[in-house]
């Protein structure tokens, strides 16, 4: 990407070193973009950081993913930033145990975290601190597990209508 | 008037069945109810619209269920709008129909494998008169329905037989 | 509910219900909405009810080819540019190159597709607001374009017809006249819209100073596409990041003015819509001068479909906005994870925030001037 070229990954990494220390880990990608792995206790902190800082200024939050790895028993979170002054683009990446999935949310920071962190409860049941309104988006509330789950199993009936062919 | 303009006297006094006259007026003024629900819904509207012009029939959109004849279930009924439509249907008053609009809502179409969160067919919470086949149906198709409805409308008794045969 | 006592009336709030069946809310989409006699107090968005479930059924299909279809139906009333953004994202992963042919091809097609839908928006916008004429004018306009399509692709609204790495079938003979003639004829019209509905009084009463969106607010939300054009910021990801060709055209990028009321309110989002009709004309010649006639259009398509493992977000412009593709890649032959960022679900989020205290009339047009299309919000 273009973008890119104004401050890779790895230089904005090595400046974030500076406030957040060892908090932080950069991973390089052979495919797409690289990333970096922030706890999910000082998710917060880190986003407010990336948004106020006059050299980095990331003022929107492009989107914000779920995911669910079965092989390490984790849920994971993926969120891709845009500075529209800076014209330069990040990756942060959280991942929590599956049987403690609480990260920091980010809705105070970027108002369009509000639904999409919703949805990530919703699919993945991934839990977000902070959140002022974390209730279900696109399910009913009242619907049985966290659809997008890879062991998901679907229920078989929701008020009395068969899910089911 | 076109084509019966000036064919008649005004002594001219026509003698039909009384079933016929009321099937005939019914089937051509079918109101359907304005409310779409997925992709086949813009093809609702474009059926409506100026190219194929719905109201060359009589068939005119109604924002009320309390108004309408037809309802056109056009798109994907999902579990949350199972209920819903329900009780829309309840609301419409006798007699109804129901036009089950494309594959999603004659069956679940291509959300029927994966599709924890899409009702397999909507004739499981409402009874279906045409089902119309297609993803999304074209318009012309979806005229076709009306008038399989229509044809519907027309072998109908509505007219109750005397209890003593008279 | 709370009892409200001013200047010694006791007042009562009220909770009314629009939706989810509601002729104008283009879809099923219900708001809850709190009202202190006409005044809108807080409006809370209650969506899902066309949840149907695109991200698990991605990751079901055994082909990436496979969730193209799916695509096209996350937003039914702009499917070339949700096929397009999905292609060029897993063209990514592929590392492949498509040939120019198809390139200009595709590019052509999704302007073609952001006017048809434009015309949508526009039209339905109007008749939200009462005027049902200019909604019968664009829908001819419209189906000219499904016409051009329908030869193309054979079907009128969901086509399956860009594939990775090329498309579908040939392009047919007289594609390039067809398509010549309807930027031809379609010039005019933009006119002909404006006359009738843009400097329409009573339209104009309807939509200017109502749910003015500020483009801080927008930028916090995130907001993309006429949205956030209309609130006066010059983004635009075909000139500002572009993809595919779009570095290779000219056209320019349509803003809300505040022309007749203020920056970023319901008029503004409007006319950026029929603007933007414009550029994508001036876009479809250049492109139509530009491309090849000659070409093998599946010469690059891949027999199998294996990506490397590793993920991709890739971002394209629709009418809508930002649409976001997220795909993760585990070298099987199904994605492991696909994530549609559509911009109707970001665009909506905003709504609570711009529509308190206007009046329960204007929240249709304050809907209706978003453009929603509820597939893309519940996906």
């Amino acid at each position: 990407m273009k973008s890119d070229a104004l401050k890779s990954p790895e230089e904005i990494y090595e400046y974030l070193k500076a406030s957040f220390d060892e908090l932080l880990e950069y991973v390089p990608a052979e495919l797409g973009q690289s990333w970096i792995t922030v706890p999910p206790f000082s998710m917060k902190a880190v986003a407010k950081f990336l948004r106020d800082d006059p050299a980095l200024r990331f003022n929107t939050l492009m989107c914000q993913s779920g995911v669910h790895y079965p092989d390490e028993d984790e849920l994971g979170v993926t969120y891709h930033l845009h500075s529209t002054s800076h014209k330069h683009t990040l990756v942060l990446k959280v991942r929590v145990p599956i049987a403690d999935p609480r990260v920091q949310s980010v809705e105070a920071i970027w108002k369009t975290a509000d639904w999409h962190e919703r949805e990530a409860w919703d699919l993945l049941g991934i839990v977000f601190d902070g959140h002022p309104n974390l209730k279900r988006i696109l399910c009913p509330e009242g619907w049985e597990g966290h659809p997008l789950r890879k062991d998901y199993r679907q229920q078989e009936t929701y008020l009395g209508v068969t899910t089911g062919a | 008037m076109g084509l019966l303009d000036k064919k008649y006297h005004d002594s001219n006094i026509i003698i039909v069945p009384l079933e016929n006259a009321l099937n005939w007026a019914r089937k051509s003024s079918l109101w359907y109810e304005q409310f779409g629900l997925a992709c086949c819904a813009i093809e609702m509207m474009a059926t409506a619209a100026s190219h194929y012009d719905f109201d060359r029939f009589g068939i005119l959109p109604r924002s009320s269920p309390r108004q309408a004849d037809v309802m056109i279930v056009a798109g994907t009924v999902t579990m949350k709008m199972a209920s819903r439509i329900e009780r829309l249907y309840e609301q419409m008053s006798e007699p109804r129909y129901v036009i089950s609009m494309g594959s999603c809502s004659n069956s679940g179409g291509p959300y029927w494998e994966h599709g924890y969160h899409v009702l397999k067919g909507v004739d499981k919470v409402i009874p279906v008169d045409v089902y119309v086949p297609g993803c999304p149906p074209r318009p012309e198709a979806l005229l076709e329905g009306f008038l399989k409805l229509q044809e519907r409308i027309t072998n109908e008794t509505v007219v109750e037989s005397k209890p003593d045969g008279k | 509910m709370d009892e409200i006592i001013t200047n010694g009336v006791q007042k009562q709030e009220m909770v009314i219900n629009m939706g989810p069946q509601h002729p104008s809310t283009h879809g099923v989409l219900r708001l809850e909405v709190v009202l202190d006699g006409e005044v809108v107090k807080k409006v809370t968005a209650d969506i899902g009810y066309l949840h149907r479930c695109f991200e698990k059924h991605a990751e079901a299909m055994d082909d990436y080819s496979k969730v193209i279809p799916y695509t096209d139906r996350i937003d039914y009333v702009s499917a070339m540019n949700q096929e397009h953004g999905y292609v060029i994202a897993v063209e990514k992963l592929l590392d492949l190159e498509v040939p120019e042919r198809v390139e200009y091809m595709r590019v052509i097609l999704a302007e073609l597709q952001r006017i048809a839908s434009h015309l949508l928006g526009v039209g339905t916008f109007g008749l939200d607001l009462g005027a049902f004429t200019p909604f019968l004018y664009c829908f001819i306009e419209r189906e000219k374009i499904l016409k051009i399509f329908e030869k193309v692709s054979g079907a009128r609204l969901l086509y399956n017809y860009m594939c990775i790495g090329g498309l579908m079938q040939d392009i047919p003979e007289d594609f390039k006249t067809d398509t010549r003639e309807f930027v031809k004829t379609f010039r005019p019209k933009i006119q002909e819209l404006n006359d009738l509905l843009s400097s329409n009084r009573i339209f104009i009463d309807r939509t200017a100073n109502i749910g003015v969106l500020p483009a801080e607010v927008a930028l916090n939300y995130a907001a993309s596409g006429p949205m956030l054009r209309g609130s006066g910021v010059k983004w635009d990801l075909r000139r500002n990041d572009p993809y595919s060709i779009y570095d290779r055209f000219e056209f320019d990028i349509p803003v809300g003015k505040g022309e007749v009321g203020t920056v970023g309110d319901c008029w503004d989002r409007y006319i950026v819509r029929v603007r933007e009709m414009e550029e994508s004309l001036k876009i479809i010649e250049q492109a139509l001068d530009q491309m090849p006639d000659e070409g093998d259009v599946k010469e690059a398509v891949p027999k199998r479909v294996r990506p490397a493992e590793g993920e991709v977000y890739v971002r394209t412009e629709t009418p809508r906005g930002e649409l976001g593709y997220y795909i993760i890649s585990d070298k099987s032959a199904s994605p492991f994870r696909v994530k549609a960022r559509a911009p109707s679900f970001v665009n909506l989020s905003i709504l609570p925030a711009i529509s308190k205290g206007a009046l329960i009339a204007d929240l249709v047009a304050i809907v209706g001037s978003i453009d929603i299309v509820l597939g893309e919000v519940d996906r």
